[in-house]
């Protein structure tokens, strides 16, 4: 690898190759995420790659399926065997990436070692823009309002907290505005959602009510799922507000239809 | 198992807990704790630390527990008390009935104890002909309405200050109809006044213990109201009742416990009173009962030992998992079944009931992980919850459609090429049906989201797709 300086007038390896994990989610529902997290990791000067993927296990580990999700998480390892990092645009999946495939081997040295340096390579894309390659400010323009959601696992999992916030900061007429009780679950939790309909109802009205009260035009978080459950309540309860991935809007990539949302034109 | 637990059905006790309008109420007023823990916390630079330093100390009682009791027993009869060890509910019950009835007692007052609860020990008590006297206010209020506490350590927490004026009005005759009872402070005095008699009355106290101490034989509780003390102090006989896992090696160690215990669950630096006994009266001692028992309980605790279950023992219940849950906020206590509600409860209920009979509770979470972030002995709640999910997938108790549901995914999810082709045809057919309008708002087999959510379509062609006709074939 060759050594450039970048905008910011650090020194480093130049065009890492980084292999973006694009998560179930992301991959069927919303591609346009993907699309955001590829331009924001190209605009990092990254080299970025799309290895063949499928699912990092994590709903198969949640329902107590361990041995599904090691055969899936040795199918990701596998996968990503050629990259220096391994990118996901959501904390959640991150968080199954980094702090569980090490647990899910453990007692078993010779996959728990790659397991382990697996993770060491693998980053949530928000927190990795900024804490990995160094993104100080992005060149974006969104004239509004936002609230940005912190998702549980990139929060607690991964400490993504700060790292979203600063990249918002430095998007030109955007305003951001806090939620009341930011830190509390909007009720998705996975197969939770469908399981436990009810109960994930109501907690994702309250996170509704409170995302009403904060009067933003659009909420943002890093997880697709949450953001579908908010999107959900907050178009079912007929509240304006919308939702996108913070990718979106960071990359400059939200001029589409928001998460939920019809196109105006027909099918592509 | 002495309560009857109906944790098996959650699901429609979460549905009850959701529907029922006072209740929901009630808990919309209950969130102060979480406030006040952050406040606490963030007075004290060294609070992590000291999680540290309580999640070693009670790591290293637990390897060493038999030791440690051991040598519990030990200083108790040499202060002058007695050890009585309890194998189940059944078991402790009967000695404390015995000692009871050993001593003719009538009245037993009773300082908060969860212990109590969970042996039944108020039914045993009436069911042998001896009045049981609940002296913390919440637990009071709670058996005037013949119900369980909603929270291990604010038993109270779902009725609001008028339920209970409502409940005083009906117990307390003679009560003036025109005394008001709008404050909590007057509702207090009103209970104090009460409890008074009944305090002078009773010939035997019991109160649970949050720490028993080896090197002394000492047992110590925490309390804000000061009933514990008047419980231990003015009968003839003390009888404390606590689980193996509440042994720690010694009075520094139960200090420093005490430096996270009431930050973590109130906010408060301290609580208002803490209680040190140890053995009964002493000759020349002003006061104090003048028999002196300890009933330790283990009730399937010991079977945690050694399994990965362990960790939960290190629990010093405080309550701030419950507090910090979103299921627990928007549900209550009640809903969990049995005895212990919230993260820790959904653990402990199937260790001690049976994964028949609890397995529910481990399965009603987000995994948001908020309890463990404020668990202050560190316990990984979710990681503990998701073992009891591992347990009953082994067993094949997991429902049927999402073994099914999972196994379906887990097919396409192993096949990488079969996965990118089915799931980009799914996402096609689903953004035809989804016609423009970019989301369902009713979908088969997904009842459980569209009955109270919008669902996202996909876009169309799915990303990995996209990007292989954007860059060339996927590797």
């Amino acid at each position: 690898m060759n050594t450039t300086a970048d905008a910011s007038g650090s020194t480093r390896n130049a065009q890492p190759r980084v292999g973006l994990f694009v998560t179930c989610l992301v991959d069927i529902i919303r591609p346009s995420v993907g699309f955001a997290a590829v331009k924001l990791l190209e605009d990092a000067g990254c080299k970025v790659v799309v290895p063949s993927q499928t699912c990092c296990g994590q709903p198969a580990y949640n329902a107590g399926d361990r041995a599904t999700a090691k055969r899936l998480a040795r199918q990701a390892i596998d996968a990503f065997e050629d990259c220096d990092y391994v990118v996901a645009p959501s904390g959640s999946c991150g968080g199954m990436l980094i702090k569980h495939y090490p647990d899910l081997f453990a007692g078993e040295p010779e996959l728990a070692e790659r397991a382990e340096r697996f993770a060491g390579k693998a980053h949530e894309l928000i927190s990795f823009l900024v804490d990995v390659m160094g993104v100080k400010k992005v060149a974006a323009r969104y004239d509004g309002t936002v609230a940005y959601h912190d998702s549980c696992a990139g929060l607690r999992e991964l400490g993504v907290k700060a790292q979203p916030r600063r990249l918002l900061a430095g998007v030109e007429g955007l305003t951001l505005v806090e939620l009341k009780d930011a830190e509390t679950c909007c009720g998705f939790g996975g197969l939770f959602a469908t399981k436990y309909g009810e109960l994930s109802n109501a907690i994702v009205a309250r996170k509704a009510d409170d995302i009403r009260g904060a009067k933003p035009d659009i909420v943002l978080a890093g997880d697709l799922g949450c953001l579908m459950n908010m999107a959900g309540k907050l178009s079912r309860a007929g509240s304006p507000v919308k939702a996108r991935h913070v990718a979106e809007i960071l990359a400059g990539m939200a001029d589409g239809p928001a998460i939920g949302e019809g196109k105006p034109e027909a099918a592509r | 198992m002495s309560v009857v637990a109906t944790s098996a059905r959650f699901k429609e006790n979460a549905h009850e807990a959701l529907t029922d309008a006072r209740l929901q109420g009630a808990l919309a007023f209950a969130g102060n704790f979480v406030a006040r823990r952050a406040a606490a916390v963030a007075r004290l630079p060294e609070f992590e630390a000291l999680r540290d330093s309580a999640r070693a100390i009670k790591d290293h009682t637990l390897a060493h527990l038999d030791l440690y009791l051991e040598a519990y027993e030990r200083q108790v009869r040499a202060s002058g008390g007695q050890v009585h060890y309890a194998q189940d509910a059944d078991e402790a019950r009967r000695i404390i009935i015995d000692l009871c009835k050993s001593m003719e007692a009538k009245s037993v007052t009773k300082g908060k104890s969860m212990i109590a609860e969970e042996i039944g020990l108020n039914e045993a008590l009436e069911a042998a002909g001896i009045e049981p006297v609940e002296t913390d206010l919440g637990e009071y209020i709670i058996q005037l309405r013949g119900e369980g506490p909603s929270h291990i350590i604010a038993p109270a927490i779902h009725l609001t200050a008028k339920d209970v004026e409502r409940e005083f009005r009906k117990a307390h005759h003679g009560l003036p109809t025109d005394r008001s009872l709008a404050e909590p402070e007057q509702l207090l005095a009103e209970a104090r006044q009460i409890l008074r008699a009944k305090f002078l009355a009773a010939d035997v106290g019991v109160t649970g213990a949050n720490f028993l101490v080896a090197e002394t034989g000492t047992s110590i509780i925490v309390t804000n109201e000061g009933n514990g003390d008047l419980t231990q102090i003015l009968p003839e006989a003390h009888i404390v009742i606590a689980s193996i896992e509440k042994i720690v090696p010694t009075l520094e160690d139960a200090a420093q416990l005490l430096r996270v215990l009431p930050r973590s669950a109130t906010g408060q630096d301290a609580s208002v009173y803490t209680t040190l006994s140890t053995g009964p009266r002493r000759p020349g001692d002003p006061d104090g009962p003048r028999a002196y028992h300890v009933v330790i309980l283990d009730n399937g605790r010991s079977n945690m030992l050694g399994g990965e279950f362990q960790p939960m023992l290190r629990c010093i219940r405080c309550g701030a998992c419950m507090n910090h849950c979103p299921v627990y906020q928007a549900v209550g206590g009640h809903a969990y079944g049995w005895v212990y509600p919230g993260p820790m409860g959904a653990v402990l209920t199937p260790s001690l009931i049976g994964v028949t009979e609890g397995g529910q509770l481990p399965n009603a979470s987000t995994f948001c992980g908020r309890c463990e972030e404020v668990c202050p002995v560190r316990i990984p709640l979710p990681g503990m919850m998701r073992h009891w999910r591992e347990r009953e997938f082994e067993r094949r108790l997991s429902p049927a459609p999402m073994r099914y549901g999972l196994g379906f995914w887990a097919f396409f999810a192993a096949r990488p090429a079969l996965y990118r082709l089915a799931t980009d045809l799914a996402a096609r057919a689903m953004r035809l049906a989804g016609r423009g309008r970019g989301r369902f708002s009713w979908l088969p087999f997904a009842g459980g989201w569209t009955r109270y959510r919008d669902l996202a379509a996909p876009e169309g062609a799915t990303f990995q797709r996209q990007w292989r006709a954007r860059s060339g074939p996927v590797r």
